[in-house]
């Protein structure tokens, strides 16, 4: 369970004087990032880690980054037809958050060692994942109050025990992300409020919605616990608070109530309310479709990367620019010092 | 014309209209960036600048209908004309991009965005700035609240031309183009519409035109660090999309702005 | 310039600023942040856009982060030499794992 030390080769034979190792420093250092960690202590940019735990939180970090900067983009799909000039606020102002929250995370990500140019590099080569529910489409208007609804509360679930993940800047970041996000989700929920009271066709709307992201958000949270071998190394670390089930079972719980006040109809024939339990029973998620979408062949993947690919490479010619300006301003402030 | 002697001279509708009208359509214009910023950073600050002029529109809308009564709304107003009724400067329901017909498709350029913000920030920081003194109290107030806004645009597309015009071949270059497509527009703002004369004639509103000599020195000075030619410029056409005669522009902007809303005409979202 | 249209050119980045900002009611500046701009100006402007939302009276610095120089933490320097640290580590090339699990 323990991240095992650095190998290194101890070619010290036994009688040699007092000096320590680096093997010995090293399982030093191993033990006070344990106790630290089982002390819910927080581990800094600066603090000794393993490798693996450096690693682990790069990736998670990063992708949690990307899946801010992609999903922008289902949601800005929906910015220039918004129907109304304070839903076009709301929306634009979120949109921008989100790109916030990437650059918070970016940030973050950059203190472990990565560089915002590698991290992109990653996620346009395909190294890097992103939240795998930001490949499918947004169809209509109340997908915008769906996703704010249903995908930020289950985003929100999940992040809120990261504000007291072990990795300081992380942590941090994470805090000043949940912040922000609950306005998100309850804007959302209000226009799909309105819109339920609205006309038939706007009702409509919002039904249609819910029958094609439900069962996408609940895939959110990610495999059964028994079949996610991170799992168990993300807790021991601190990074992660609760389980999969456990976040997706609470999800539902917070839910269900919700779309009956909205008065929409959850489409799972199967969701019923456990007494003995204390929670909703809900049907069997189709875990193919998942997985047959976070490998690449979801409806927009293809389409998501190629987007944020040619935005990168389009703005080329600016971010050089500006480097070229400032060497020439650099340059001349050393020739007038001269 | 003459107002009521013991009332403040107010503006009429279709002025606050022409002044809604260019916040709103460069709004839409600069959000189409979201997601597609050369740099995160930039996405960021080009998001807040369409959120400004929306806000901006919203007020303007607002306070219009309120003087043209009836069922108007900041709404009914903005989802519901037709293009001959919006009175923005053509310069602002440009795409992003060096001259192409109407439907013709190509890359946006993030450049003709940057030189049109420069542009118009530069006329709005000063007609602004002449407007919070205006009569008309409500004008004034959302004067003085755009004029905070328009000095932050001006100052960000002013730092950018300067970044730009004196970076890179390249991005110099790139920044020559879209001034030298994007200068002639700027003609409209200097012969006033019959909207701006009647604001004009009621005391409240400002005369643009004599505004002309210290635009052109706000501007000029900037080339001048940005390594820029102010382009020469002919004489012949000028833009009229104040007067609600526009570019082929306009009618597909508009087309996607409020389709869904003229979709369920009465709807409440 | 690659043809391979999934590589992203390789390029020179914008260097890397911290930002602390001291809130209107505030007592002292505090650590907020990075992001990258190429120069200061710009690193203000963006500081101002993206840590503050541009709310007013607030006052914000940026750093160049490779200006900032930062004491060692104890347990490092029991072990190792002591030299003048950055606040993060140098980037260096790491390989990402295989994807196993969600998000």
């Amino acid at each position: 369970m323990y991240t095992q030390a650095m190998d290194i080769p101890d070619g010290q034979p036994a009688l040699k004087p007092v000096a320590r190792t680096a093997s010995e420093a090293e399982a030093a250092l191993q033990a006070r990032f344990d106790a630290r960690i089982d002390a819910d202590g927080r581990i800094e940019p600066q603090d000794w880690m393993p490798e693996a735990y450096r690693k682990t939180l790069v990736r998670q970090i990063s992708q949690h980054a990307h899946s801010e900067i992609v999903g922008m983009l289902p949601e800005g799909n929906w910015i220039s037809r918004a129907p109304s000039l304070k839903r076009k606020a709301i929306l634009i102002a979120k949109v921008q958050d989100e790109g916030g929250h990437g650059l918070y995370l970016y940030s973050a990500a950059e203190t472990l060692g990565t560089s915002r140019d590698q991290m992109f590099d990653a996620l346009h080569t395909g190294k890097a994942k992103y939240s795998s529910i930001f490949n499918y489409p947004t169809l209509n208007w109340a997908d915008v109050g769906v996703i704010g609804w249903l995908v930020d509360g289950a985003a929100i679930m999940n992040q809120i025990p990261l504000c007291r993940c072990s990795y300081g800047p992380y942590a941090r970041a994470m805090v000043r992300v949940c912040k922000e996000e609950s306005f998100h989700q309850r804007q959302g929920y209000e226009s799909l409020l309105q819109m339920m009271k609205g006309t038939q066709a706007q009702k409509d709307m919002v039904q249609d919605a819910v029958n094609r992201w439900w069962w996408k958000c609940l895939a959110m949270f990610g495999p059964p616990d028994a079949d996610s071998p991170n799992s168990a190394q993300g807790m021991r670390w601190g990074i992660k608070r609760m389980s999969n089930d456990d976040l997706r079972q609470k999800f539902v719980d917070a839910t269900v109530p919700q779309a009956q006040v909205l008065g929409v109809t959850l489409p799972d024939p199967d969701l019923k309310w456990n007494e003995e339990r204390g929670h909703w029973d809900f049907g069997a998620i189709d875990w193919d479709e998942f997985w047959n979408t976070v490998n690449g062949n979801g409806p927009c993947n293809k389409e998501r990367l190629a987007t944020r690919v040619k935005a990168w490479n389009d703005g080329a010619w600016l971010r050089e620019g500006a480097l070229a300006h400032e060497a020439k301003q650099r340059e001349r402030t050393m020739k007038e010092a001269a | 014309m003459g107002a009521a002697t013991m009332e403040r001279p107010t503006v009429q509708a279709d002025y606050l209209l022409h002044l809604a009208d260019n916040a709103l359509v460069l709004g839409q214009r600069n959000a189409e960036w979201c997601g597609h910023g050369p740099i995160l950073e930039e996405d960021i600050a080009m998001a807040n600048v369409s959120l400004d002029l929306i806000g901006q529109a919203r007020l303007l809308y607002q306070e219009a209908a309120r003087r043209i009564g009836g069922d108007a709304t900041e709404d009914t107003l903005a989802y519901f004309r037709d293009a001959p009724a919006f009175r923005n400067y053509t310069l602002l329901e440009l795409p992003h991009r060096v001259g192409l017909v109407g439907y013709a498709q190509s890359d946006i350029d993030y450049s003709v965005t940057l030189v049109r913000n420069f542009l118009y920030g530069s006329l709005m920081v000063l007609v602004w700035d002449a407007l919070q003194r205006s009569s008309d109290e409500a004008l004034a107030a959302i004067a003085a609240k755009s004029l905070k806004e328009a000095k932050y645009h001006l100052r960000h597309a002013s730092d950018w031309m300067v970044r730009l015009g004196d970076g890179s071949d390249e991005s110099h270059a790139r920044m020559q183009a879209a001034l030298d497509h994007l200068m002639p527009y700027t003609q409209e703002f200097w012969t006033a519409s019959d909207v701006e004369s009647q604001a004009q004639a009621s005391g409240a509103a400002v005369d643009v035109a004599a505004l002309r000599a210290q635009w052109d020195a706000l501007v000029d000075e900037v080339l001048a660090d940005a390594t820029l030619q102010r382009p020469a410029l002919p004489k012949g056409y000028i833009t009229e999309g104040k007067r609600g005669v526009h570019s082929e522009h306009l009618s597909y902007l508009l087309a996607e702005m409020q389709s869904l809303a003229r979709a369920h005409p009465g709807a409440t979202w | 310039m690659t043809t391979d249209t999934n590589k992203a050119p390789a390029l020179k980045e914008w260097p890397l600023w911290e930002v602390f900002i001291r809130s209107k009611q505030g007592l002292e500046h505090k650590h907020c942040g990075s992001l990258h701009a190429a120069d200061a100006r710009q690193a203000l402007q963006m500081a101002r856009d993206v840590y503050t939302r541009r709310q007013e009276g607030v006052s914000i610095w940026v750093v160049p982060s490779a200006q900032i120089t930062a004491s060692e933490p104890d347990d490092k320097a029991e072990f190792f030499e002591p030299m003048g640290d950055k606040i993060y580590r140098h980037p260096t090339f790491y390989e990402i794992p295989d994807e196993v699990g969600h998000m």
